[in-house]
C-alpha cells in the first residue's frame, strides 16, 4: 500500500461513520463595518504607526517631493522600482538613483540597492497591513525582499477597512505579500496619495 | 430557604470551621441548613488523577444524596465546578445538580452582598482558578468582601495566576508548584495584607502551607469565614489562627 | 524522562526564570492590547474553533482536494508516514550539488531539519508551511517571501492537518494566529504561493489522535503559542521539560497521544498541569486542553491497571474511593487518619510526612486535621 494509501485510510478510519461532517461555521464575526472613508484613513495610519511604520498622507502633486524627501531622510541613494512604476512618483532629483527591474536586475545589482519604491494591491486600515500581489507598480516579490527600506504608496481608494474585505478582494493565485510594519531588519514607510 | 450544605470531604476533616462559618452565616440571614449525612466525595480528585470509573462512582453516590434537595451550597469552587462542569461529562444524567458556591448562592440566589460582618484586617482575594475560570465567580466574592466592616482590601497582583496547587500536581510536580507558590507569596506580600482570602479550601491549604513554611505573618482564610465573623447572633466569631491555618483550636 | 525530572534543572536557574516570566508577562499584555479592543472577538474565535473541526472532520476530502489543486498549479504532493520518510521524500526532491535553504516551522523541527535561512542565492528551499488552502492549492507561510520566491525548487513541508478548506476561510485564521499569538492585529509578514512547488504531507502519529474523539480536537491547533505565554508551568520550566515534541499545554496533550502514555514522558506530562484553566481561555480555536489533560490521565491510570503490582498511589486511590463510597466507612478512615496526623503534627503543623507526600512537606506544611470534623460538630450541635 502506497503512503497515501495508508494516511487517507487511516483518515477516513477515524470516523467510522464516514465523513464526520455537520459542523457549520458560523460566520457571525465583523466582515465589514459602517464607517466614514476618512475614518478608515485615519485608522489605517494609526496602525501603522503603532507598528513602527513611518506613514504620511499627502495629495497627488506633492507625492515626488514627498518621496524624495523620505528617501534622503533614510539615506536611500540607489533605489530598485518596478519597470511599470509611474513616472511622475519618480522624484527625478539630484542623489537618487532609480534601478529600473527591466531587463530584471540580477541578486548582485539587487544587493546594490538600499531601497526599493512599489505601490500595492490593497491595503488593510484595522491591520495597518499593505499587500503586494506582484500587480502594477509593484513588480516580482524579490524587488521587496532585498532593499533594507522599503517605500510603498498607497492610493486612499486602495484601502480597505477590515481583513475579510481584503481576502475577497485578493486573487488566491497571485504571489501575495502581506506586510504589517517591519521585519526582519526592514524598514517600511507609506505614503497615503489623497487623492488621485 | 431550605438550604442543604456540601461541607466537601477535605473540608469535613481540615477544615470545619469552614462548614460551620457557612451554617453561622446561613442562619444568621434566616435560612434553614440541612446536613446530609450520608455526602463524603464528590469525586473531584479522583477525576483529575485519572481515576475516572473511581469518581463516576462517587458523582452517582453524591447525586443520589442529594437528590430532593432545590438548593445545595458548598464552600469550595473546585467542588462545585467538578458537579457543574465534569458530571455532565461522566455521565449525561448526572447534569443539573443544584450546586452553588457560596458567593454565587449568597449573590445570585439570595441577593445579598452586606451579610453584617465585621472583619478588622488588610484582606486581599486570591481568585481561585476554579472560582475564576471554570465558574465565572467573576466580582461577586470581591463585593461581598467589600460591604464587610472594617475590612481593608487590597489588589492582588497577578491575581488570575494559579497558585501552584492542582491537587496531584502539588506532589508528582513538586518543585514547579512550589516555584508558583513562591512567587504567588511574593505577590501577597506586596499588597501588606494580614489575610489572604480565598473560595477553595484546598488552593489555601496550598497557600496557607507555604506562608506557614515560610513563617510569614500572613493567614490564609476562607472567604466564609470572613463572611461569618461579628456576625451579632452568634456571638464574637473566632478569628481563624494559628501558623498552618489551623481553622479551629482542637 | 518525566517531566518532573527533566524540569528541575530547568527551575534551578532563576535568571532564566526570570526573563521567561518577563517575556510571558509581555506577550500577554500585547495579546490583551489585541484581543481586548477587537470587536466580535468571541464571534471570530467561534468561527475558527468550528473551520478547524470541520477540516479535521472532513479530512481526507479537504487532504484530496488540496491534492488535486496543488497539482492543478503544476505542483506535486507527496506523503509522508513519518519523519524518516519525510526526509526522505525531501532528499530526493532537492537538487543533490547546492544547499537548501530552510523557512522552519514546527513540522520542519519535528522532522529534523536544519539549513540556513532563504537569500537571494538559494537555489532550493524547504520550508515548513503555516497552512495550505485546499480549494486552490495555495501555501501560506508567517514570513517574508524570501523563501517563496527565490530559489528553483521548492519543497514545503506541512502536517496534514494543516490544510484549510477555503480561501475564505483565511480571513478567520490568519486574525486569530496574529492577535492571540503575536499579539499584533496581522503577523508583520505573511507570503502566500499557488502552484509550482512540491508538498510533502505528513502524518507522523498525527491519524492516530484523530481517531481519538477525546483527543483530536488537539489537531485544531494553528500554532499561535499563546497557550505557553499564558502557562504557569510552562513559565517556570521552560520548553526542554517537554521533550522531542511540541512544547507547553499543547504539546502535554499531543506527545502522549502520538507517542503513548506509557513510557515517562507521555505518562507524566497528561499531570503537568495545574489544570488551571488559562490555555483554554486564550486559545483562538477552543481547544479545551484541560478535559483533554484529564482524559488523557485516565488512560495513563488505565494503563496502569493491569499490573500485576498495584503502585502505591493506585492503591492509596483505590482505598480512598472505596472508604468515600459509604459515609460510615469514610468517617472511619477520616477519625483514624486524622488521629495519625495529629501525631506527626507540632504546634498545630505537620512539617514532614513520609510516602508519596514527603514532596508535601518539603515546602509546604499542612495544617494538623481538628480533633472534631464537621460532621462530628453537627451531630453533637443537634
Amino acid at each position: 500500500m502506497t503512503a497515501r494509501e495508508e494516511i487517507l485510510g487511516r483518515v477516513r478510519g477515524a470516523f467510522p461513520g464516514g465523513d464526520g461532517g455537520g459542523v457549520t461555521v458560523p460566520r457571525g464575526y465583523r466582515r465589514r463595518a459602517p464607517v466614514p472613508r476618512g475614518d478608515v484613513i485615519a485608522l489605517f495610519g494609526e496602525r501603522l504607526a503603532d507598528r513602527r511604520a513611518a506613514v504620511r498622507h499627502v495629495a497627488l502633486d506633492e507625492l515626488a517631493v514627498a518621496m524624495a524627501a523620505m528617501l534622503w531622510a533614510r539615506e536611500a541613494k540607489r533605489v530598485a522600482v518596478p519597470a511599470d512604476l509611474p513616472r511622475a512618483w519618480l522624484p527625478g532629483l539630484d542623489g537618487v538613483r532609480p534601478l529600473t527591474d527591466d531587463p530584471p536586475l540580477d541578486p548582485a545589482a539587487l544587493a546594490e540597492a538600499d531601497g526599493v519604491v512599489t505601490g500595492c494591491a490593497l491595503a488593510i486600515a484595522e491591520t495597518g497591513t499593505v499587500v503586494l500581489d506582484g500587480g502594477r507598480a509593484q513588480g516580482r516579490r524579490e524587488l521587496t525582499l532585498v532593499p533594507r527600506h522599503h517605500l510603498c504608496v498607497v492610493h486612499a481608494d486602495q484601502i480597505v477597512h477590515t481583513v475579510p474585505e481584503a481576502v475577497g478582494r485578493l486573487d488566491p493565485y497571485l504571489p501575495l505579500s502581506w506586510i504589517s510594519g517591519p521585519s526582519a531588519g526592514r524598514t517600511l514607510e507609506i505614503l497615503v496619495v489623497e487623492d488621485w | 430557604m431550605r438550604i442543604a450544605v456540601f461541607v466537601t470531604c477535605w473540608g469535613d476533616a481540615l477544615f470545619p470551621a469552614t462548614g460551620r462559618a457557612v451554617v453561622r452565616l446561613l442562619e444568621h440571614l434566616g435560612h434553614e441548613v440541612v446536613f446530609e449525612p450520608a455526602q463524603t466525595c464528590c469525586g473531584h480528585m479522583h477525576w483529575t488523577a485519572g481515576y475516572h470509573p473511581e469518581a463516576i462512582a462517587l458523582a452517582r453516590r453524591l447525586t443520589e444524596v442529594f437528590a430532593g434537595h432545590d438548593v445545595i451550597v458548598t464552600p469550595s469552587a473546585s467542588c462545585a465546578a467538578t458537579v457543574r462542569t465534569a458530571y455532565p461529562r461522566m455521565d449525561p444524567a448526572l447534569a443539573g445538580l443544584p450546586v452553588y458556591e457560596l458567593s454565587e448562592l449568597l449573590v445570585d440566589v439570595l441577593g445579598v452582598t452586606d451579610v453584617g460582618a465585621r472583619y478588622p484586617h488588610r484582606v486581599t482575594y486570591q481568585p481561585t482558578c476554579h472560582s475564576l475560570r471554570a465558574l465565572g465567580l467573576g466580582d461577586r466574592p470581591l463585593r461581598l468582601l467589600r460591604a464587610v466592616r472594617d475590612l481593608e482590601l487590597a489588589d492582588l497582583p497577578e491575581a488570575g495566576e494559579c497558585c501552584g496547587f492542582g491537587g496531584a500536581f502539588a506532589v508528582k510536580n513538586a518543585d514547579t508548584s512550589v516555584a508558583m507558590v513562591a512567587d504567588k507569596i511574593a505577590r501577597i506580600h506586596e499588597t501588606g495584607a494580614d489575610v489572604v482570602c480565598a473560595t477553595d479550601d484546598s488552593c489555601l491549604t496550598h497557600l496557607g502551607g507555604a506562608l506557614s513554611r515560610l513563617r510569614s505573618g500572613v493567614r490564609a482564610v476562607h472567604l466564609a469565614e470572613i463572611l461569618a465573623s461579628g456576625l451579632g447572633a452568634a456571638g464574637p466569631a473566632p478569628v481563624p489562627g494559628g501558623v498552618a491555618r489551623r481553622a479551629d483550636a482542637p | 524522562m518525566r517531566f518532573s525530572d527533566a524540569a528541575r534543572p530547568e527551575l534551578g536557574d532563576p535568571a532564566a526564570r526570570r526573563g521567561r516570566r518577563r517575556a510571558a508577562a509581555e506577550a500577554r499584555g500585547r495579546r490583551a492590547d489585541a484581543v481586548g479592543g477587537f470587536p466580535g472577538w468571541e464571534a471570530l474565535r467561534e468561527a475558527g474553533a468550528a473551520i478547524r473541526e470541520r477540516t479535521l472532520r472532513e479530512l481526507g476530502t479537504h487532504l484530496e482536494t488540496l491534492e488535486a489543486a496543488v497539482e492543478e498549479e503544476g505542483g506535486h504532493v507527496h506523503w509522508a508516514r513519518d519523519a524518516a520518510e519525510a526526509r526522505r521524500i525531501i532528499d530526493s526532491l532537492l537538487p543533490d550539488d547546492v544547499p537548501a535553504a530552510l523557512v522552519r516551522s514546527d513540522v520542519t523541527d519535528e522532522i529534523g531539519l536544519d539549513g540556513a535561512e532563504p537569500g537571494p542565492h538559494s537555489k532550493a528551499a524547504v520550508v515548513g508551511a503555516g497552512f495550505l488552502v485546499a480549494e486552490t492549492g495555495t501555501l501560506v507561510v508567517a514570513e517574508r517571501g524570501d523563501g517563496l520566491s527565490f530559489p528553483g525548487t521548492l519543497v514545503a513541508v506541512a502536517g496534514i492537518e494543516d490544510v484549510v478548506p477555503g480561501w475564505t476561510d483565511l480571513e478567520v485564521l490568519l486574525q486569530l494566529v496574529s492577535r492571540a499569538g503575536a499579539g499584533v492585529p496581522m503577523r508583520p509578514a505573511i507570503s502566500t504561493r499557488t502552484g509550482d512547488f512540491a508538498l510533502v504531507l505528513l502524518d507522523n502519529g498525527r491519524t492516530t489522535v484523530l481517531a481519538d474523539p477525546d483527543g483530536r480536537a488537539a489537531l485544531r491547533c494553528v500554532h499561535c503559542s499563546a497557550c505557553s505565554d499564558v502557562c504557569p508551568v510552562f513559565q517556570r520550566t521552560g520548553p526542554r521539560p517537554y521533550g522531542p515534541g511540541r512544547a507547553g499545554p499543547i504539546g502535554a496533550v499531543l506527545t502522549p497521544q502520538v507517542r503513548g502514555v506509557e513510557a515517562p514522558l507521555g505518562a507524566s506530562l497528561p499531570f503537568a498541569s495545574t489544570l488551571c484553566g488559562a490555555c483554554a481561555d486564550v486559545c483562538p480555536v477552543k481547544i479545551d486542553i484541560p478535559a483533554m489533560l484529564v482524559h488523557l490521565r485516565g488512560r495513563v491510570v488505565d494503563a496502569r491497571r493491569g499490573r500485576p503490582v498495584p503502585p502505591p498511589e493506585m492503591l492509596l486511590m483505590r482505598g480512598l474511593a472505596w472508604s468515600m463510597g459509604d459515609e460510615r466507612r469514610y468517617e472511619h478512615t477520616l477519625v483514624r487518619r486524622a488521629r495519625w496526623a495529629r501525631l506527626l503534627a507540632r504546634d498545630g503543623r505537620i512539617r514532614r510526612l513520609p510516602g508519596l507526600f514527603g514532596k508535601w512537606t518539603d515546602a509546604r506544611d499542612l495544617p494538623a486535621p481538628p480533633r472534631q470534623s464537621f460532621r462530628a460538630w453537627w451531630r453533637r450541635r443537634r
